[in-house]
């Protein structure tokens, strides 16, 4: 498929580039160096409506289309990657209400996502059960109206920050995927039993929140299942191959923005009397580097027309998207950092903040050997 | 196959059947060099309707795009890439330079003729010290009243000896402003192909030196303004680099097709299968598939493709090359066996990273552009 941006999306890649540009760029190392979770960046998102992107217009939202939304997650990424993971968990946290809720759920929950008013994360992973999420134990029990939910999850982006956020409990702990179900919790930092610790020290993407949950005796009113009993893995796995793209543009943006980098370091670094880019070493780097990264993007836009398109095939293609981007973004990143020689080591220049925040792009929303895993079973299937 | 029915098929029908009719039989063959002659291969993509995919209906052609164009390519390269290659020649720096620069009198007098596959046309700019410094070319191009005198040799020309028609660069002036371009027919006094090569693979298409020995060619055989050879040059290769890529993408799919039966034969068996490997296979054909594609429909819109093209045929043909090659891995040990066809297939993949400008001369070319200064 040859996507190509509609006027609309042009407008709105322009708008959310400036922003990038003007307002975040400044900021990008500060909150690298702190690892302060940027409130700063959240309100810009607000003043700027950038929280509803992900959303339909009926749900209070500006588009709904993955291929928008990944357009701007690109943008932000080239400058600052924790600011773009804010716009992509805000989508991520808000796709299990979209993909599985009723119009009760979806009226109730989505237009605060979609303002900005609340954040929104998603709590699938557990200490012991990362890429075999069917693996998790926490439980939720029934009781009446409610539920009760007891367990913990980690590495939950936002999750110490977050209003709205999905959680993955059992509700049948003999059964594996099919005893898995979804609840919402609301204002979850306020929910007696509920307990989020921010976890520090991590290689990259370091402003963003990350945290582990505690959940003891957490209770949910039954109105905030999303399906039925038993749905949540399914849900969980449809949210992956929205997500995934999304995650794959931020890779595809943190590539692009060091390739930049690392263009207009060639054109101005000199030695042995000139420029460094008129040397073919470097030109040839350059170049694989832009080819890796063109590669990336285009399918990027790919998976994320087939979503917009509701193809079949989009499981396949969001986990190519993801491969192919968080490999590139790696690659590419380490090759600028190359580039810049002594000074790409040391973070007075952003390259060495670039390459640490793209390995996560490898690891999270399935690590790219869970993709490898899911890409080759599609493939033998006969 | 009925020429009347297949003209009034859909592209996309007349390209399946002449794959599943023509290409797929004669594939074992050509991959040993005991196929049909390139004529033979473009006769019978014309009496499919899809020797002048590109060229006007009302001179014969089927009056496709370049999307459609790279979808003929993709998949008969998916099948044989020597058949493809012949094709892809054919139709892009063969035919097109006459559709693009061509006046009206030659494109009368040549594109119904290739269109319908009677002619096969051939692209002659390489020069034995002129590969990757296409502007360092020698071959002289002397103006003689209403004719020229054509004098020089050119290598690595597929079709030679088969070409019935030679789109050819020759310097009429000197420096880069000082080439100009040609049709010339090989039918014409002085004109002489030497043995084709004996290569590491595609050993369907043939490949050598076409010779001009004071060829006389009409002044009305000269394509666009003298002087202006260098940029028909350029403009075929732009187009031809996105037939290459399309080329790549289709050997890169065979090569999956054949690794996944493999595959499936194991898992079936109750073996181990390498999943990280087949993924990436499959990853990065996709992404080539994209690239190429997108190219093509830049090429549709009339934008400016050279770097793009450049990016595409880089990113397909290393991919196909390691797509081939872990396709040998993976169908290992069967594959180490001379007509294998993922053996064919890494032998015909390397020759895309070489031919319409090595992926090193790519790279040159995306590195000029990313550092100029916007």
């Amino acid at each position: 498929m040859d996507v190509r941006l509609n006027e609309e999306q042009m407008m709105i890649r322009q708008t959310v580039r400036d922003l990038a540009r003007s307002r975040i760029a400044p900021r990008a190392a500060e909150i690298d160096r702190t690892g302060e979770f940027p409130w700063d960046v959240v309100d810009l998102f607000r003043q700027h409506d950038l929280f509803a992107l992900p959303f339909p217009p009926e749900h209070g939202g500006l588009s709904g289309s993955a291929l928008t939304l990944n357009v701007a997650i690109e943008e932000l990424a080239k400058v600052c990657a924790t600011s773009a993971l804010i716009l992509a968990v805000q989508a991520l946290g808000a796709y299990p209400v979209m993909i599985a809720g009723t119009d009760e759920q979806k009226q109730r929950l989505l237009p605060d996502l979609a303002a900005g008013k609340k954040l929104a994360a998603y709590a699938l992973s557990e200490p012991g059960a990362g890429s075999d999420p069917a693996g998790m134990v926490t439980r939720a029990e029934r009781h009446g109206d409610e539920y009760v939910i007891t367990g913990s999850k980690i590495w939950i982006t936002d999750g110490g920050v977050a209003d709205t956020i999905t959680v993955f409990a059992k509700t049948d702990p003999a059964a594996r995927s099919k005893g898995v179900s979804a609840f919402v919790l609301e204002d979850a930092q306020q929910l007696k039993g509920f307990q989020a610790s921010t976890i520090h020290g991590k290689l990259g993407i370091r402003g963003s929140n990350t945290a582990e949950l505690q959940l003891d005796e957490v209770v949910v009113p039954a109105a905030n299942l999303l399906g039925e009993e038993g749905d949540g893995f399914r849900i969980a796995m449809r949210v992956l191959d929205r997500s995934r793209p999304g995650v794959a543009a931020q890779a595809l943006g943190i590539a692009q923005g060091a390739l930049d980098y690392a263009v207009g370091y060639a054109r101005e670094r000199k030695q042995f009397g000139k420029s460094i880019g008129e040397f073919q070493g470097i030109q040839f780097m350059l170049a694989d580097m832009e080819a890796q990264t063109a590669a990336a993007r285009a399918m990027v836009y790919w998976a994320s027309q087939l979503i917009d398109d509701h193809s079949p095939e989009v499981t396949h293609h969001a986990a190519i998207a993801k491969l192919l981007a968080g490999d590139a973004a790696m690659k590419v990143t380490t090759d600028a950092v190359q580039i810049l020689g002594g000074y790409g080591y040391v973070n007075e220049y952003p390259v060495e903040r670039m390459m640490r925040d793209a390995k996560i792009t490898q690891i999270y929303e399935g690590t790219n050997q869970i993709q490898r895993v899911v890409i080759a079973r599609d493939l033998l299937r006969a | 196959m009925s020429t009347e029915v297949a003209l009034h098929d859909p592209l996309s029908a007349r390209i399946e059947s002449f794959v599943r009719d023509f290409v797929r039989p004669v594939s074992s063959a050509m991959a040993r060099g005991a196929g049909p002659r390139p004529k033979d291969v473009v006769g019978a993509a014309g009496e499919a309707g899809l020797a002048g995919i590109l060229t006007a209906p009302d001179l014969g052609g089927a009056g496709g795009t370049h999307r459609d164009f790279v979808s003929f390519i993709e998949a008969v390269a998916r099948e044989d890439a020597s058949t493809a290659v012949i094709l892809d020649v054919h139709l892009s720096v063969g035919t097109e330079p006459i559709i693009v620069f061509g006046d009206d009198d030659q494109k009368r007098r040549y594109l119904s003729r290739l269109a319908r596959g009677e002619w096969l046309a051939g692209f002659a700019l390489t020069e034995p010290a002129g590969g990757s410094d296409a502007a360092a070319l020698q071959t002289r191009a002397l103006r003689d009243g209403d004719e020229y005198v054509v004098s020089g040799a050119k290598t690595f020309i597929t079709g030679a000896g088969d070409a019935d028609v030679y789109i050819v660069m020759a310097r009429t002036g000197e420096g880069r402003d000082g080439i100009s371009a040609f049709i010339v027919e090989s039918r014409w006094p002085g004109v002489s192909a030497g043995q084709p090569f004996t290569k590491l693979g595609l050993h369907g298409s043939w490949t050598g030196e076409v010779v001009f020995d004071s060829v006389r060619v009409p002044a009305a055989n000269r394509l666009g303004d003298e002087g202006k050879g260098f940029r028909v040059a350029m403009a075929a290769l732009d187009s031809g680099r996105v037939g290459i890529s399309a080329q790549a993408v289709g050997i890169a799919q065979g090569a999956l097709d054949v690794t996944v039966a493999r595959a499936r034969e194991r898992r079936a068996a109750g073996r181990e299968v390498d999943e990280m490997h087949l993924a990436d296979m499959e990853a990065w054909t996709a992404a080539s598939r994209a690239l190429t594609w997108h190219a093509a429909s830049m090429v549709d819109a009339g934008q400016n493709v050279t770097r793009d093209a450049s990016v595409a045929k880089l990113y397909a043909t290393d991919a196909c090359v390691s797509v081939a090659h872990a396709a040998v891995e993976m169908c290992a040990p069967d594959s180490a066996l001379d007509d294998h066809p993922a053996a064919v297939r890494l032998r015909d993949a390397k020759a895309c990273q070489i031919y319409e400008g090595t992926n090193q001369v790519q790279r040159m070319v995306i590195a000029r552009r990313l550092l100029r200064v916007e």
